[in-house]
């Protein structure tokens, strides 16, 4: 944003009464440093003693065997090494994975759907927007719990739900390979949050270029794949990077779910929900191995770095600005 | 869409491969006949009446498990247990509530909640606005900086702090206080910054140089020019700064160790280790647990919603 008020204070007549223009250091321009300064520095703050100091602290701790209690030492690259070996962090890991490659996908696509199905001009469309956003409402631990129950094989909710319709119901939570999908579909069940911020990106789009490309002959599809899409895709690409960060930081619903604070050995049947931070968790608070978590840490945001770097390499030349109406 | 385009368009055709004869658009000849479903009133009608049917079936799948959430809670545990299920049962257990909520100390847990929510609520809105004020407002060389910084520190995983921040409020002591989870609040965090930010950036920059040619501070003008127009973008904030206070889980889970102290989260964790079975009395709990959320979202969804939308306004 450029300002021409730059020069308003020299035609401006002098500074009114009780503040005298003050001349020498603290100057005009000063001032407004200082201003800035002041208003930033809640946040600076917390910037330094929040994120850049524990970050620091944490890559120190990632290559010692800090564990509170014990004497501390330099261990060099071992917890690396150690992790590198560990079954239990790559079980975690390739159950976080799963969560990307297949919930943060079809959370998209389920959202983007519900965001263009709520844009069509409807009756009631006020009502069906505040449903789509009522999941969001519920507390993680309330929905958890809910879930729980609802996916009880034998009376639960979503197989009576599949039983109307004949089909037979999995046993999601108690089933080694249906407890992640049973995850999935409990999240789908939020996608409002996502599907809102489309939403708000569809009506964004300049009518100009829908009604450009329908005079033009291009059919609903066309516009949606021509139009719709690129001008959206600045929000695809914040909605998938979103999704990808938070499916990697997986916790409160897998770990209640998956019963991790009965103390349990195992979180889901046979580990099937250990994801990658529910394990971290273990190991900074139940065991203390600080220096092991802090590792785990890093090497789950290098990971985190690296999808997400795939997916701006691959976005690069299919997201666009322009189709914005600017302001 | 206006009604006058859609009339203007219920002549043009659909895509040039049903152009009505050689005049082509906007030629003398009067369109042909075109079949009714093939009419573009017509078929925005049927479209129209498709996205009505899909949403309302949509709109029932998410709301059946609130349904399902109320109506377990209304039955006694052999209710629950019953093959089909049973969606309508008299008379209603309405005890399963009290029983749930004298099972745990459920009245000093929703204490400390909303004394947590509220005081997330205060930090945030204060620190997110001071911040933006910052950022927005005020003319300084080094805000594009700053501004930058906020965004890198927005996409920057909790997990990779969450350990080293724990061990430095360890040794402040400052495990088993709630000041762990509020003193952060105050110090801005980068969405909530952002999404202040973003609304001051559309404030008239002349209401603010007049208060400061007049020769007002500006902190003043951020106190008495600047918040009093941003009601949307406050209620916004602060509904969303509720919502994430009173669901947060693992902050109370690694903080907060004494009973005494926990939140409504947690003590319904301990409920569901405790009487795994009871199905009814944990959706009882469930919907109390949920119902002030609800209600909160009622209340603000007018600006809630638009305020969201803000974050759209990337750049």
């Amino acid at each position: 944003m450029v300002r021409a008020l730059e020069a308003v204070p020299v035609a401006a007549p002098p500074v009114a009464a009780g503040r005298p223009a003050r001349s020498g250091w603290l100057t005009r321009r000063r001032r407004r440093w200082l201003w800035g300064l002041f208003f930033v520095s809640p946040w600076l703050i917390g910037l330094v003693g929040l994120t850049l100091y524990p970050m620091a602290l944490s890559l120190y701790y990632s290559f010692t065997n800090y564990d509170i209690v014990g004497s501390t030492h330099w261990v060099g690259t071992s917890n690396y090494q150690l992790l590198w070996n560990d079954p239990e962090f790559r079980q975690a890991l390739g159950n976080t994975l799963y969560l990307v490659v297949v919930m943060v996908p079809l959370s998209l696509a389920a959202s983007l759907v519900y965001a263009l199905l709520l844009n069509v001009d409807v009756r009631g469309q006020r009502v069906f927007r505040t449903v789509l956003y009522l999941p969001q409402m519920v507390p993680t631990v309330a929905s958890a719990i809910l879930w729980l129950w609802a996916l009880n094989p034998q009376y639960g909710l979503v197989n009576t739900i599949l039983g109307w319709a004949h089909i037979l119901g999995p046993l999601w939570l108690s089933s080694i390979t249906w407890s992640k999908p049973a995850i999935v579909l409990m999240n789908l069940w939020g996608v409002g949050g996502a599907a809102i911020i489309f939403l708000a990106g569809l009506q964004g789009i300049s009518p100009a270029l829908l009604d450009a490309a329908r005079v033009d002959g291009a059919g609903a599809w066309s516009r949606f794949r021509h139009v719709t899409v690129p001008a959206l895709s600045p929000l695809i690409l914040f909605n998938a990077i979103m999704g990808v960060l938070s499916a990697m930081q997986y916790f409160t619903q897998a770990f209640v779910m998956g019963g991790g604070d009965t103390g349990g050995t195992s979180i889901g049947v046979g580990n099937s929900l250990q994801f990658a931070v529910v394990y971290l968790y273990e190991v900074a608070f139940a065991d203390l191995r600080v220096g092991y978590a802090s590792a785990m840490g890093w090497v789950l945001f290098l990971m985190m770095l690296i999808v997400i770097g795939l997916i701006l390499k691959f976005s690069v030349r299919r997201v666009y600005y322009e189709a914005w109406r600017t302001r | 869409m206006s009604t006058t385009t859609d009339e203007r368009e219920t002549s043009l055709p659909d895509d040039p491969l049903v152009l009505p004869g050689p005049g082509g658009p906007g030629g003398e000849l009067p369109p042909a006949p075109v079949p009714l479903l093939r009419r573009r009133s017509v078929r925005r009608a049927t479209g129209r009446t498709v996205a009505l049917l899909v949403l309302a079936g949509l709109s029932v799948l998410v709301l059946l498990p609130f349904a399902w959430m109320l109506v377990s809670s209304l039955k006694t545990n052999q209710q629950l247990f019953t093959v089909p299920v049973q969606w309508f049962v008299w008379p209603l257990h309405l005890s399963n509530y009290s029983n749930a909520l004298s099972l745990i100390p459920f009245w000093s847990q929703l204490a400390n909640t909303v004394l947590l929510s509220v005081l997330t609520v205060l930090g945030t809105v204060l620190s997110g606005s001071f911040v933006a004020y910052g950022l927005a407002k005020v003319d300084w060389p080094g805000r594009r900086l700053m501004f930058g910084l906020l965004l890198a520190t927005m996409l920057l995983p909790g997990v990779i702090t969450l350990v080293p921040t724990y061990v430095i409020f360890r040794d402040l002591g400052w495990v088993n206080t709630y000041l762990p989870l509020i003193v952060p609040t105050f110090l801005g965090s980068p969405y909530y910054v952002f999404l202040f930010r973003q609304f001051f950036l559309r404030i008239p920059e002349a209401i603010s140089e007049a208060a400061r040619i007049d020769g007002a501070s500006e902190l003043w003008i951020y106190a008495r020019v600047v918040l009093p127009v941003s009601w949307p973008v406050i209620s916004a904030v602060a509904v969303l700064a509720f919502v994430q206070a009173w669901t947060d889980y693992l902050g109370p889970l690694i903080y907060l160790n004494q009973p005494s102290q926990w939140t409504l989260s947690l003590g319904l964790t301990a409920f569901l280790t405790k009487y795994s079975a009871q199905w009814n009395f944990m959706m009882a709990a469930a919907v109390v647990f949920t119902l002030p959320l609800i209600i909160v979202f009622f209340a603000a969804s007018k600006y809630f919603l638009k305020g969201i939308a803000f974050d759209t306004d990337v750049g």
